[in-house]
């Protein structure tokens, strides 16, 4: 069994320990022995209480430790069930509300790591539960009580991108009670919406539904709105980031902020060289919205290529919205005037959603065309003329038009390279911003602080992107709307007193959370930007730098009860 | 106790991956032998030689660091 492991713990209080063993119904008790895994432990140094429980996580479970802990003046308590990462949050938080440091919590997997893959071994399974039990309990015994580590947070938000996504996310905000600042490179707001002639599937105007965002969004008295002006640079971190934005005319301004919200968009793809592209008989939809914003008359045969430098070996993916604006202008077209024949050449129809799939039915019903092409045998432009191979009949057809409308992807900004290293958030492989989970944290970055919304991250309709937008605002106000930042305390520290400075930490912290302080010539954590993974403490020579939760000491007193 | 070797094992296991993937397992009911001791750690950079080789002093026959 473990030795005392440095002599210099409890010393001030005499370490109490509770052991709470979990059943989990039949999931652990039916593989193992808990009852004899409770008596064990029982008899482990330091323990003064064990119990069973059915469920230790049920609300009767979570009493008796709470109980326990007031009668049995607990100062530890470790719990023996299932997996931390999903209950060590609930049983820290109950033992903290009553009244024990909830630093002095830990968990043992009984269930996920013992029950459950040992189904047929009953006595090694007890057995490993017991000693699994005894790791914990020698861990339990070295841990130190720690404070939740508050900073102050800068209530106010920086939003890059005036588009429909950043328009709609600075309204939100500054609806809450926040202050906003808004930084569009541009000299107006808008982005693609600007250029566009109706907004499906309503057919809604684009140019008043923009007045109405940029109406909401930029005359409020808390919002500060910073026209022709780029990000320049970035520095800090959640809470409290300094924004340096610097337009073509003035000085540079600096802007304290709390939370950064990328909104930055995305722009259509130029199909130069493309199916004889030459933005007069040959055009893209974004110059037919032009076109079409302008009143100008559509000539009577026209045809549309869908998938124009999009799902091919260079640009793979699917931008997704280019179908709906298809079909969109092709039913703005046909009601404004019959007689147009429209043929829409496709690949694959994307008209996700109810409203997207009746706007196609309702597109077939009022005499487009669509037929399917083959990406090995593109249609050709030649002039006055489409020809395409049609895969179905096996035949190539040909269809005299005199307009030609190519649907390009949106394609990531060029400036999305500068901006994504300005704050350290990734990108994808298109470019695009990548979000820190697809489907569980799909507006955060990966980096506390910062969230993305609208096109920047993938192609988003204007109803997308004004979701998105309030979506982010919520994501913010969960962080700002608290008075101040609370972070967990398990994280690096530094002993001033016995670092050298040899700076071998600084290069093998992965988030930069560390700084050389050259007038002490040693090496500081920044305790909000550490994320506690602890390689700092694997690597200091002299042991100056420790991980709080995973300190030597620790760890060493679970591997020797091993 | 059987005469057969039965070698004692210990695993340093990131929380994120490879002590995930261990709960996954258990999830996915997987039977694997019983001498395994899983030790978690935030982060498998957390571990330095030091460790492996107490571990190996403490009796360990193998020591696994995943992550």
């Amino acid at each position: 069994m473990s030795e005392k492991i440095d002599g210099n713990e409890q010393k001030s209080e005499e370490t109490r320990i509770g052991v709470f063993i979990c059943d989990c119904g039949s999931n652990i008790a039916g593989h193992l022995d808990c009852k004899a895994v409770t008596e064990y432990a029982a008899n482990l140094p330091g323990v003064v209480y064990a119990k069973e429980n059915l469920y230790t996580c049920s609300e009767s479970g979570i009493g008796e430790i709470q109980d326990a802990i007031k009668t049995h003046k607990l100062s530890r308590v470790v719990v023996a069930s299932c997996s931390p990462r999903t209950h060590q949050p609930l049983f820290q938080s109950s033992c903290g509300h009553a009244g024990m440091n909830p630093y002095l919590f830990e968990m043992v997997n009984i269930r996920d790591q013992c029950s459950w893959v040992h189904m047929e071994e009953r006595d090694m399974a007890t057995l490993k539960a017991k000693d699994l039990v005894r790791m914990g309990v020698a861990k339990a015994r070295s841990l130190e009580p720690q404070q939740d580590m508050e900073s102050p947070l800068t209530h106010r938000v920086l939003v890059i991108g005036g588009g429909v996504a950043g328009l709609s996310a600075t309204e939100a905000l500054a609806d809450m009670g926040l202050d906003v600042v808004i930084v569009e490179k541009e000299q107006a707001f808008g982005g693609i919406l600007k250029g566009l002639h109706r907004i499906g599937p309503e057919g809604k105007k684009a140019a008043e539904c923009l007045s109405e965002l940029i109406q909401k969004a930029t005359t409020k008295s808390n919002v500060t709105v910073y026209h022709g002006s780029e990000v320049e640079a970035v520095g800090g971190y959640i809470g409290n980031y300094d924004i340096t934005i610097r337009s073509a005319e003035e000085e540079a301004v600096q802007e304290k902020v709390g939370c950064i919200v990328v909104a930055t968009g995305a722009v259509p793809f130029q199909p130069d060289g493309l199916f004889c592209y030459d933005g007069e008989g040959v055009i893209t939809q974004m110059e037919l919205e032009a076109q079409l914003l302008s009143g100008q008359t559509i000539p009577k045969r026209v045809v549309m290529i869908q998938c124009v430098g999009a799902r091919f070996p260079e640009r793979e993916y699917c931008s997704r919205i280019c179908c709906m604006i298809a079909v969109k202008n092709a039913l703005f077209i046909k009601r404004q005037d019959p007689d147009v024949e429209i043929e829409i050449l496709y690949r694959d129809m994307q008209m996700y959603g109810t409203e997207k799939e009746r706007m196609l039915n309702d597109a077939r019903g009022s005499g487009i065309r669509f037929d399917v092409y083959d990406p090995d045998q593109p249609p050709e432009v030649v002039d006055g003329l489409v020809r395409f191979y049609q895969p179905l009949m096996g035949q190539t057809r040909e269809l005299p038009c005199d307009l030609v409308v190519l649907s390009t992807p949106l394609v990531a900004r060029e400036d999305t390279v500068r901006l994504s290293q300005l704050m350290r958030i990734p990108v994808d492989k298109n470019q695009f911003f990548l979000e820190a989970h697809a489907k569980l944290r799909p507006l955060d970055f990966a980096t506390d602080g910062i969230f993305v919304c609208g096109s920047a991250r993938y192609p988003a309709t204007v109803v997308e992107a004004q979701s998105q937008g309030l979506g982010v605002a919520s994501r913010v106000a969960t962080i700002l709307f608290k008075d101040k930042l609370i972070t967990s305390a398990l994280v690096a520290e530094i002993d001033p007193e016995t670092c050298v400075g040899c700076l071998g930490c600084l290069d093998m912290c992965p988030y930069g959370a560390i700084d050389y302080i050259p007038e002490k010539a040693i090496c500081r954590v920044n305790t909000i930007l550490c994320k506690g993974c602890g390689c700092c403490a694997a690597t200091c020579p002299s042991e100056s730098a420790s991980l709080r939760g995973f300190k030597p000491q620790q760890l060493l007193a679970q591997i020797r009860a091993v | 106790m059987s005469q057969q070797f039965n070698p004692k094992m210990i695993a340093f296991a990131c929380n994120w991956c490879a002590y995930s993937a261990a709960d996954l397992a258990g999830v996915s009911r997987f039977q694997y032998p019983p001498n395994v001791r899983i030790i978690r750690v935030m982060c498998s950079g957390r571990i330095n030689p030091n460790f492996i080789l107490k571990a190996f002093e403490m009796g360990a026959d193998g020591v696994l660091v995943a992550g």
